[in-house]
């Protein structure tokens, strides 16, 4: 009966004016391959339109892929905006280039985990699996 | 009314998400929700669109919610896309092309969760939420699936079709089905070669289905510039004005409950076969039937036989 499970629904969201959506693709296929619903939201999204997006589509996970540079603005405004919704349940991850001080900063923030550029596919997908709220 | 059914109906986004969730994962608290909020659902008009993969529905979707809202109205949009018949994972993209945030309109991606068909199991009830919390217009995204996806008929008030230029033989569309299904017709890309062209062969085969089919509206739209999308509008505000279509409206109203009551009951049936055959009864007659030692009515017949005694 598996279908008639909850199934863990992921956003894949780029925030922000890079163009790079390749890692957000491979992330977003490998969540795909892993038996989750995977919304992805394409280019140059705002933290307020992704967080309307989480809201919509009542995802347990939001997952942030930003290679420009400005995860010290974008990622804070994200987490802000989810709170300011009552998104409090749902679960921040993010890929990309962020030097370790800035990932250590977005943790303190509330994200759950930073993946950098070589991080298997396998453990993004099993970390996300592994933490995950059960709603 | 719980307390969820209130909040849905109050316009409440988060809860409608919930909602929607708890729905598809077909629980029991689903069934007493759409209980409670059924009474509210029959002033929403329900369109579906649908058609070939690339076709542009997602677009078209896009530019009908935003110009809906744009007069004042407010509109829920259920986006399907295909499950992995591997992995039961999917990917869900529609929204790529709905990154417009209106506050009048809520998207809301749905995977297929291996029901065929171009719709989802829960779709019926994601609609009945969607108008439920005030949705005026209910746009139903079917997967692009061709030929297939002719269920949205029984969801949809009004069905469109959408096809482009160049997209194959008229044998094509004639196979698929979808000259019954469309109440209106959409040739997108209509700056592609052949546009008028294919029109024409819509209409043409259209009036070889019968002399009513022949009226049925065409429109040509060019989705990503927004052309065509207002006379579309009005193609669909046009809907159930006049009195023969109110009546077609009706009809295919008594015939979705129909077979909703069909499949609800059917559902309750061998849900209360499988816990009342005792255990390991199910699967036997599975096992019998797959070993072509019984066959799937005989088995159904023995099954149901103590049931039927019984009441």
């Amino acid at each position: 009966m598996d279908v008639l499970q909850r199934k863990i629904r992921v956003l894949v969201a780029k925030p922000g004016l890079d163009g790079h959506d390749r890692g957000a693709k491979v992330v977003a296929r490998a969540y795909r391959d892993a038996g989750m619903e995977v919304i992805y939201t394409g280019l140059h999204q705002t933290p307020e339109q992704i967080v309307e997006a989480a809201l919509q589509e009542d995802v347990d996970v939001v997952g942030l892929s930003i290679l420009s540079g400005a995860h010290n603005t974008l990622v804070p405004r994200v987490i802000d905006r989810l709170r300011q919704e009552g998104l409090n349940d749902v679960m921040v991850v993010v890929g990309g280039i962020i030097p370790e001080d800035d990932a250590a900063r977005l943790r303190e923030l509330g994200v759950k985990a930073v993946f950098g550029p070589g991080t298997p596919t396998q453990e993004i997908v099993d970390f996300t699996r592994d933490h995950v709220r059960s709603r | 009314m719980t307390e969820l059914a209130l909040a849905v109906r109050s316009g409440d986004r988060r809860a409608l998400a919930r909602a929607i969730s708890l729905v598809e994962s077909q629980s029991e608290d689903a069934h007493r929700l759409l209980a409670d909020l059924w009474q509210y659902t029959a002033a929403s008009l329900v369109v579906g669109l649908t058609g070939a993969p690339g076709v542009g529905k997602s677009t078209l979707v896009d530019g009908l919610a935003r110009a809906y809202a744009k007069a004042g109205r407010r509109v829920g949009v259920l986006a399907i896309d295909p499950s992995s018949p591997f992995s039961g994972g999917a990917l869900l993209g529609d929204r790529i092309r709905m990154d417009d945030p209106d506050p009048r309109v809520f998207i809301r991606s749905l995977a297929t969760r291996g029901h065929l068909g171009g719709v989802n199991r829960a779709l019926g009830g994601a609609i009945a939420l969607m108008a439920a919390a005030g949705h005026d217009l209910v746009l139903v995204e079917t997967v692009g699936a061709g030929q297939s996806e002719v269920e949205i008929m029984s969801h949809a008030d009004l069905t469109v079709v959408v096809l482009m230029p160049g997209l194959g033989d008229d044998i094509q569309a004639n196979k698929a089905g979808i000259l019954e299904i469309g109440d209106l017709f959409v040739v997108n890309k209509a700056d592609l070669p052949g546009a008028d062209l294919t029109v024409r062969e819509i209409r043409s085969m259209l009036s070889l289905v019968d002399k009513e089919r022949a009226l049925v509206p065409i429109t040509k739209t060019i989705a990503t510039q927004g052309e065509g999308i207002d006379a579309l509008l009005a193609a669909i505000d046009a809907f159930g004005r006049n009195p023969e279509e109110r009546m077609l409206q009706h009809s295919r109203r008594l015939q979705q409950a129909d077979r909703r009551l069909g499949e609800a009951l059917a559902e309750l049936v061998v849900a209360k076969i499988k816990s009342s055959a005792g255990p390991g009864h199910w699967e036997a007659a599975v096992e019998q039937i797959a070993a072509r030692r019984l066959d799937p009515e005989g088995a159904a017949r023995e099954l149901l036989r103590p049931t039927i005694e019984e009441a």
